[in-house]
């Protein structure tokens, strides 16, 4: 665990080198501020609640999650880096967690500089903290799942740019399938899977501030899978 | 792992990209205190060899150890025992010096409270200290090779394995790094690739050659040598047509005959390269059958036995053979 963490650390240096991370970090909080207070109809509301806020972040991730990570595998497999990692005594899982790590670590940055809304919203009225708390854990899990399919991304590519739009348009479909499942022609069983599948679907609840365990258990389940394709990904890399 | 074990060995390493056999059943040895020259042309699979050792690749059959560590059932403890420099010498260039040898510390799991005694020792014996806080993409190409070799240092390993150490860098650099590797020689085991001939036998005890995914030879530089005899290279031009000149060579007793291009694209004159038995005698009776034919020679020129002749030899025979 410890040399994953000398990858992340190295990774969220690395990050602040490139514009991508300074951009999502500077995007992130104006655009859900406009977003939620601009276009949402806050003031009209007349609510102290994020209820809007956080709904608003499955779709803010497909843009956002792929941006951090696109840098992950690619920019190693561009310069040729990737072989001075794998002939340090590190393990596959070592080099995936610590990756994943770094970009996770670069959403909470991007996750705290959105604490103004929340404070905001306090300011103005009786703000129940319970679901903010468990909307940014939420928010947090949620983007954890949505960086595991960037980094798997990453690692399928050399180019940035094709990781970023792969990663974007897988989490797209993540986040389409509750309407694909809701649709006529759908047989009921497939629709039924569909509907469980989808990112955004899962993160209505949390939203709402109920944080239910098998929404938890589900981006957990997505993580892992996604991280462990990332390594056999990896893997395969070593039999050309 | 005992004392009398080597410190390297590979058995039968085969390797394949799709079609292409890079590396063909390679076996050799390297006992602890030598120092290793892999040498072969672009594509011959040298890289490939360094990449399975170094566990970054995994062969296709074949096993190899590295201090008694098998690389494929113990990639972490092989791998803690060597130290790597790549190809084209790839490198975090948005990392200042310092941070780079800092992570390739932390990465390599050795003991925080060394790390500073590691680092010092490292920039110190590879001159960086002018650029040690300048970020790896502002440094010249030779630092940067140094803070390459510098990383494979850091944790003092009984092996170094070194693919194509100078390769891009400017003659002085050339020489700086070659007297770098000199000195590591004296202490560490080297494996060190090249496809530039005087590099290897500047610096190497002994020689791999390998061709085509296939080792041609294997042994001391004056083994290789030796090997020759007194046959000789060498490349003769004369005034006149190809053909005479290939009945000329032919009739002298050459072997191997390769056309070259003409000297000074003269199209009146014609070029080769061939093997001769009979050292300066043949020279003689070569030059006297030229005249006699009239055909004056413009070059006649022996390359001596040196390690390219033996090389080209060696390699010659296996494309013969293919």
């Amino acid at each position: 665990m410890s040399r994953a963490l000398v990858v992340a650390r190295r990774e969220l240096m690395a990050a602040f080198d490139s514009p991508a991370a300074w951009l999502v970090l500077a995007l992130v909080p104006a655009l859900t501020a406009v977003l939620f207070f601009v276009l949402g109809g806050f003031f009209a509301a007349g609510a102290a609640s994020l209820r809007d806020w956080f709904a608003a972040v499955p779709l803010l991730l497909v843009p956002v999650a792929p941006a951090l990570t696109m840098r992950l595998w690619a920019e190693e497999f561009r310069s040729g880096t990737e072989e001075l990692l794998f002939t340090y005594p590190l393990r596959t899982s070592e080099l995936v967690l610590g990756k994943f790590l770094g970009a996770l670590g670069l959403l909470a940055i991007a996750l705290f500089f959105t604490l103004g809304a929340p404070l905001t919203v306090a300011a103005l009225g009786p703000l129940d903290w319970g679901p903010v708390i468990g909307g940014y854990l939420g928010s947090l899990l949620l983007g954890a799942a949505c960086l595991a399919v960037g980094a798997f991304f990453s690692s399928c590519t050399r180019n940035q740019i094709v990781a970023w739009l792969l990663g974007a348009v897988a989490l797209l479909v993540f986040n389409l399938l509750a309407v694909a499942a809701t649709s006529a022609a759908m047989p009921e069983w497939l629709g039924g899977i569909l509907w469980r599948l989808d990112f955004g679907q899962r993160f209505a609840g949390i939203a709402r501030g109920v944080v239910a365990v098998d929404d938890v258990l589900f981006y957990l389940l997505m993580t892992f899978l996604f991280l462990a394709w990332n390594g056999l990904r990896l893997e395969a890399r070593r039999w050309p | 792992m005992s004392s009398s074990d080597p410190l390297v060995r590979a058995e039968g390493l085969s390797k394949s990209y799709g079609p292409v056999r890079a590396l063909a059943e390679a076996s050799f040895t390297i006992p602890a205190g030598q120092v290793v020259g892999l040498l072969g042309p672009n594509g011959a699979g040298k890289t490939t060899a360094m990449k399975i050792l170094t566990g970054y690749l995994a062969a296709d059959a074949g096993r190899a150890w590295v201090a008694g560590h098998e690389v494929a059932a113990e990639p972490l403890a092989a791998k803690r025992c060597l130290g790597y420099l790549p190809e084209n010498n790839p490198l975090y260039l948005e990392m200042r010096v310092a941070d780079f040898l800092a992570f390739a510390h932390a990465a390599r799991g050795l003991p925080r409270s060394r790390r500073r005694r590691d680092i010092d020792r490292v920039v110190v014996r590879t001159g960086l200290e002018p650029v040690f806080r300048r970020p790896l993409g502002e440094c010249s190409k030779g630092y940067r090779q140094r803070a390459g070799l510098a990383q494979a240092l850091l944790h003092d390993p009984p092996l170094l394995v070194l693919d194509e150490p100078t390769n891009g860098l400017d003659p002085n650099q050339v020489v700086e790094m070659r007297r770098l590797i000199r000195e590591l020689g004296e202490t560490k085991t080297v494996i060190l690739t090249s496809h530039v001939l005087p590099e290897v036998e500047q610096l190497a005890g002994r020689v791999i050659l390998i061709h085509r995914g296939r080792i041609v030879a294997d042994g001391p530089l004056e083994g290789l040598r030796g090997g020759l005899g007194d046959r000789l290279i060498v490349r003769v031009a004369v005034r006149g047509p190809s053909g005479r000149l290939r009945r000329l060579l032919a009739a002298a007793g050459a072997r191997a005959v390769r056309e070259r291009p003409r000297p000074f694209g003269d199209p009146g004159l014609a070029a080769a390269e061939a093997e001769l038995d009979g050292g300066a005698e043949a020279l003689e009776a070569l030059a006297a059958a030229a005249a006699a034919a009239g055909l004056p020679l413009v070059e006649l020129a022996p390359q001596g036995h040196d390690l390219e002749s033996t090389f080209r030899r060696l390699t010659a025979g296996e494309e013969a053979a293919a």
